[in-house]
């Protein structure tokens, strides 16, 4: 169960309340992040890294629950194609998240947890609180923004919103808009959490129990939708788990359902059942057409950042098709974009995995 | 522009300064790189094969994966000073409906072929009985990605017959630049300058 995870890394309460998408406001907010390499003296070198519906701040540092590698060390280091020997990386906490930024385990002003009382947050206020947080830093332009999934949506938003602040943004494995099918996703994985009697209507902090079977099978929902058909094939197959036949029962008889189970479980540990609820909502909300009038390509209109974005052929969650979409809006507009689709057998989570022409590619386009 | 290709080095040559540029089927970007960095372009291109989108964004080019059969219309009209396709035409499934494309997003157009019927190809078809492998061509039948070879003759009436107009046309024989005379015979290359 997790209800109070905290930070052990930095953060700061932003100076002034912040306004959101919905028309209300929330304060106090606190953005937890992490920094790596320096930052140079004329402040040129800044790259923003946007994590994904279920990371945190811990891109390229171990993870203080799971005690794991960083989520993105692929990417993100010494050598790496997010140099820290030559950028000054940012990576934060998105608002509604459970890693020391503010959510819906957070106090409210009234002391008690927000639970379901949390405002129904936007990715454009997720953004809009890391732009608090760079004005914080005295961070006023961005070599890059970079993300990948829901950190692309955040990298998107803070190029389409706030135009003069990055000078490249780097959008991988991503959507302009949520499509149907992610939508319908998220929705069983919010129904699994609220079907939860442990979830008590989002006030469970403090009740000694929570919702963890209804997140687990969020997870496990999710988790497929991760993967390529043919990644769970060569992993699994129809092998059994630790046995030789068949139970004639419900156990986890296949190395499959075994796996699920524990990712399930292993996820309770670290993540909050009701943010995974808000951070589902403000992806299911995203669509940068709509929040330009309907054409994507007028949301670009202005827009000076050169673009690079990549799609990988296996990853069924959001397709090439998507990101050729946003590429020809961008064109449209005459930004400067580059495209490519990857092959990569790992479907949707190519994008944190081996994948040694994504290096090539990012590595090129933040080079120069 | 000296390590460049003969006909691309003829393209980078009359490129004006400073132009919005398209490379469709730009390779690795070579030719891209070089106008912008020679004469100031602002280059964009589209390519088919991921490694060389890798290669080209690794030069800090902007290059879209893409099919010229089906990409270009996403391109808005007069959105470059110039398209460019340099020996991709014959790979083409619809070349005359590229050919519409490229000068309806560019307002002129470079376009570079293999011509067929230079006179080694035609020696080869004439005594050999078999599909000519050159030089230029040096592929077999069954595996080359040119499925409309073309002639220098062909590629004029084609542009004739959808009032095109030849702003120029220069061609080739190895390294070397010849004169229009007898080009239908006597080039392996050519290289046409088109507007509308």
């Amino acid at each position: 169960m997790a209800t109070a995870l905290a930070s052990s890394g930095r953060s700061i309460v932003l100076p002034a309340p912040l306004p959101l998408d919905s028309g209300q406001s929330i304060a106090p907010v606190t953005i937890a992040y992490e920094t790596y390499g320096e930052l140079a003296a004329d402040r040129s070198n800044a790259v923003l890294v946007f994590h994904a519906l279920t990371g945190d701040q811990y891109v390229a540092s171990t993870h203080p629950i799971t005690g794991k590698p960083g989520w993105w060390e692929r990417m993100v280091g010494p050598g790496r194609p997010v140099d820290t020997n030559r950028f000054f990386v940012i990576c934060a906490n998105v608002m509604g998240s459970c890693m020391g930024s503010t959510g819906p385990a957070s106090p409210s002003p009234d002391g008690r947890p927000y639970g379901m009382r949390f405002p129904v947050i936007t990715i454009r206020d997720m953004v809009r609180a890391q732009v608090a947080l760079l004005a914080e830093l005295g961070i006023d332009r961005l070599y890059a923004a970079v993300g990948g999934s829901m950190g692309g949506m955040q990298a998107l938003s803070l190029a389409v919103n706030w135009p003069a602040l990055a000078e490249r943004v780097l959008v991988i494995a991503c959507t302009a808009q949520m499509g149907a099918q992610n939508i319908a996703f998220q929705e069983v994985g919010r129904q699994a959490i609220m079907a939860d009697p442990h979830w008590q209507g989002g006030d469970y902090y403090g009740t000694g129990t929570a919702p963890d079977a209804g997140l687990a099978v969020a997870r496990m929902a999710a988790h497929i939708t991760y993967l390529s058909e043919a990644s769970l094939t060569e992993k699994f197959g129809r092998r059994l788990q630790d046995r030789a036949t068949k139970s004639f029962g419900f156990d986890a008889d296949f190395q499959v359902e075994s796996y699920l189970r524990h990712q399930g479980l292993a996820f309770t540990n670290r993540f909050d059942a009701n943010s995974y609820l808000f951070i589902t909502r403000a992806m299911s909300y995203f669509d940068l057409a709509e929040e330009h009038g309907g054409r994507l390509a007028d949301a670009f209109a202005g827009v000076t950042a050169r673009f690079c974005v990549v799609s990988f052929d296996t990853d069924w969650l959001y397709p090439t098709e998507q990101s050729r979409r946003l590429v020809h809006a961008l064109n449209a507009a005459g930004v400067p974009v580059s495209f490519v689709e990857l092959s990569a057998p790992f479907g949707h989570d190519s994008f944190l995995l081996e994948v040694p022409n994504l290096d090539k590619v990012s590595a090129g386009f933040l080079s120069r | 522009m000296k390590t460049l290709r003969p006909d691309l080095a003829v393209i980078a040559e009359h490129v004006a300064p400073a132009s919005r540029v398209l490379d469709v089927g730009c390779g690795d970007g070579v030719l891209l790189a070089a106008l912008r960095d020679e004469r100031g372009c602002n280059a964009h291109g589209m390519e088919l094969d991921p490694g060389n989108v890798a290669e080209c964004v690794g030069k800090g080019l902007s290059v879209i994966q893409g099919d010229a059969d089906r990409d270009l219309a996403f391109y808005p009209d007069g959105a470059f000073d110039y398209a460019i396709l340099s020996q991709t035409l014959q790979t083409t499934r619809r070349p005359d409906l590229v050919l519409e494309e490229l000068l309806r997003i560019g307002r002129r157009a470079f376009v570079s072929f293999p011509n067929f019927a230079h006179w080694r190809v035609r020696l080869s078809l004439l005594w050999g009985g078999r599909m000519p492998v050159t030089r230029l061509l040096p592929i077999a039948w069954y595996e080359t990605p040119n499925i409309h070879h073309m002639t220098v003759l062909d590629f004029r009436a084609l542009v004739a017959e959808r009032g095109i107009r030849v702003e120029q046309a220069w061609f080739l024989t190895g390294d070397h630049s010849i004169g229009a005379a007898a080009a239908n015979f006597r080039a392996e290359h050519a290289v046409f300058l088109l507007s509308r």
